[in-house]
């Protein structure tokens, strides 16, 4: 498939824009609207252009990993924000914990890999039939 | 604080999303999944072990997840039923995981077995502890998903064309439970299934509870394969390959059987009258069909699946007839079941390793060439139709007298002439694939051997020796089944579990 010169060089910055917007949004999700299920889906809709523009096999490369396996890592992240509480805290899982008074804590590492899931799975679902 | 319940809470649901999120993550590594996947059986079944010791010491247990409070935040609850289905929830993932390395349809996909199969335990072991409807939902969406992945390995036609209608029915039933449960919620104000028991006596339009209570007992009872909504399992259970037809018979259909007791035990204990007349309807149906339908058929694969929904009627008698013991035989029955038909699914695939095919026109000659399968064979096969020492008679023998002691002759009668039939189809299956002459023009196969053939028979074997475990030493697993039906009956401990004690 022949894709026009314009889509082609834009397709880099736009990916690099839609995954720093998807970041904002991740986040932004903190206190506002937003958070890891929309920007995963923002993030991998710039990997989805990118794919549109040099082929699914350009994007692959990109991504490094299996997009699977970028799931299976939101997924590892997603129970690593459950577990202090209970393996130090002696709380019930998931229990969030804070860094003092600040607004970081187990939640961001808990949205972190709510975002890698959804970017991973859209991908998996996506890209195969980019390549049929 | 975390106490103990917090921790045996979590783990049947920790360790398989662990290894779904390890073994989806680690692909490409074949030995790492394959290692992961062992030691999540290992432990799962350790935790479950707790589990159950644990309800047996304290009575019903819960966890508030996030220690944000029922009714509002997920609450995780096992009694004696739910403990009892997580502990054999671990079991089918041990025993198909080790059945699964030396399948060849398995092997040829392994990248994503180790996941989905993780994902399914987690799904299914999340729906025995969830106690909140939208969390079973949530559950029973895990599951699906899972299946769906599960169905379509193999990746033939034949596969794609039964998960179709798998998927296609079983959104369906889902999405009806979906409905059910947001009005359920407009009618009581929570989901917190404890909270929604207490509730639901005060409402005063009893009517409008009853037609959201039988919306919800048609979405249980479809994925139950109960009669009517049966007819998505023979479509499709007969095409996936052998240890995930394996799991699916022992977990799928038992899990919509749980959320049935579950909502009839806590939800519509008293003053619905209607509900004993149509579980004796749709058990009498579901036993009946799902017999005659595995009497007329000549494949194993299919006979077994129509044996799954005739068998599923006998735990509707139990929800049926509602007292102690029958509730205590329907958790029995579970319990047997479960391992049972597992086991007839991995010799069926045995018997295809050995015969080369299910179909019962072409095999023939087993019983020469391997004693040691056909034994194996008839331990499930004798025990589904309730011929003692097993642990199918003990099972119908719960159900059917609670049934008179209950005065229900006509619906126990049925369960009985079910039990002879299904004897019927368990002899079928030995006469011709065992017993009569190899057919003319039949290839002989060279016989399973070495590792493979120790992998293979196994887990048959270990499931088999819990059937004549159930059956010759009875006593724990039936006092064990009489206390889980006496905790379903008064759900008194149930709802003090999960709300704590109610202030005045």
């Amino acid at each position: 498939m022949k894709t026009s010169f314009i889509m082609n060089a834009s397709a880099r910055y736009v990916l690099w824009a839609c995954v720093l917007l998807s970041l904002f949004v991740l986040l932004r999700g903190h206190n506002e609207p937003g958070g890891g299920f929309i920007g995963g889906l923002i993030g991998a809709l710039g990997f989805v252009f990118h794919a549109l523009a040099r082929g699914a096999g350009a994007t692959r490369a990109v991504l490094r990993l299996q997009p699977l396996t970028w799931a299976g890592i939101g997924l590892l992240f997603g129970i690593l924000a459950g577990l202090p509480a209970l393996l130090l805290f002696g709380e019930p899982f998931l229990t969030q914990q804070w860094l003092g008074a600040t607004p970081i804590g187990t939640t961001v590492l808990f949205d972190l890999g709510v975002y890698l899931v959804v970017l991973g799975f859209a991908l998996a679902f996506v890209l195969p039939f980019m390549e049929a | 604080m975390a106490t103990r319940a917090d921790w045996l809470l979590a783990l049947p649901l920790l360790l398989p999303l662990l290894a779904c999120a390890a073994t989806a993550a680690l692909q490409s590594r074949r030995d790492l999944q394959r290692g992961i996947t062992a030691v999540t059986a290992v432990g799962l079944l350790l935790a479950s072990a707790a589990l159950v010791a644990e309800v047996i010491a304290r009575g019903v247990i819960a966890s508030q997840m996030g220690q944000w409070p029922a009714p509002f935040g997920i609450t995780l609850v096992a009694d004696l039923f739910a403990a009892s289905m997580v502990a054999i929830t671990a079991l089918m993932y041990a025993a198909t995981a080790l059945y699964a390395r030396g399948d060849t349809d398995v092997l040829e996909n392994e990248a994503l077995w180790h996941p989905l199969l993780a994902a399914l335990a987690l799904g299914v072991g999340g729906a025995f502890l969830a106690g909140d409807l939208f969390n079973l939902y949530v559950w029973f969406e895990v599951m699906l998903i899972a299946s769906f992945g599960l169905i379509v390995l193999g990746g033939g036609r034949e596969q794609l064309d039964g998960a179709v209608k798998y998927a296609m029915l079983n959104l369906l039933a889902t999405t009806v439970f979906l409905i059910s449960v947001g009005m359920m919620y407009g009618l009581t104000g929570t989901l917190n299934l404890a909270d929604m028991a207490r509730r639901i006596p005060e409402i005063e339009n009893q009517g409008a509870v009853a037609a959201v209570a039988f919306l919800m007992l048609a979405a249980f009872g479809a994925k139950a394969a109960v009669f009517p909504l049966f007819f998505w399992l023979p479509a499709s259970y007969h095409t996936a390959i052998a240890p995930v037809a394996a799991i699916f018979a022992a977990l799928l259909t038992k899990v919509g059987v749980y959320a049935l007791i579950r909502i009839v035990t806590l939800l519509l204990p008293e003053g619905h009258a209607w509900v004993a007349p149509l579980m004796w309807f749709l058990a009498a149906g579901t036993m009946v069909v799902g017999v005659l339908g595995a009497a007329a058929h000549w494949e194993i694969r299919r006979i077994l699946s129509f044996h799954i929904i005739s068998q599923i009627g006998y735990m509707i008698v139990g929800i049926a007839i509602a007292t102690p013991l029958a509730l205590a035989g329907a958790v029995l029955y579970m319990l047997h079941h479960i391992v049972v038909k597992a086991n007839l699914f991995l010799v069926a695939g045995v018997i295809r390793r050995a015969g080369g095919t299910f179909s019962l026109a072409t095999l023939g000659g087993l019983w020469r060439r391997d004693p040691w399968l056909g034994l194996l064979f008839a331990i499930p096969a004798l025990s589904l139709a309730g011929i003692p020492p097993f642990s199918g008679f003990w099972a119908k023998l719960f159900v059917l007298k609670s049934g008179f002691d209950a005065g229900w002759y006509v619906l126990a009668g049925i369960a009985l002439a079910t039990g002879i039939l299904t004897l019927y189809s368990m002899l079928k299956i030995w006469m011709e694939a065992f017993w009569k002459e190899v057919p003319e023009g039949t290839p002989e196969l060279p016989p399973i051997t070495g590792a493979t053939r120790w992998l293979l028979l196994a887990p048959v074997a270990g499931l088999g020796l819990i059937t004549i475990t159930i059956g010759l030493w009875t006593e724990p697993f039936a006092a064990f089944a009489l206390a889980a039906g006496e905790q379903l009956a008064s759900r008194e401990a149930y709802i003090t579990a999960v709300m704590g004690v109610i202030r005045p």
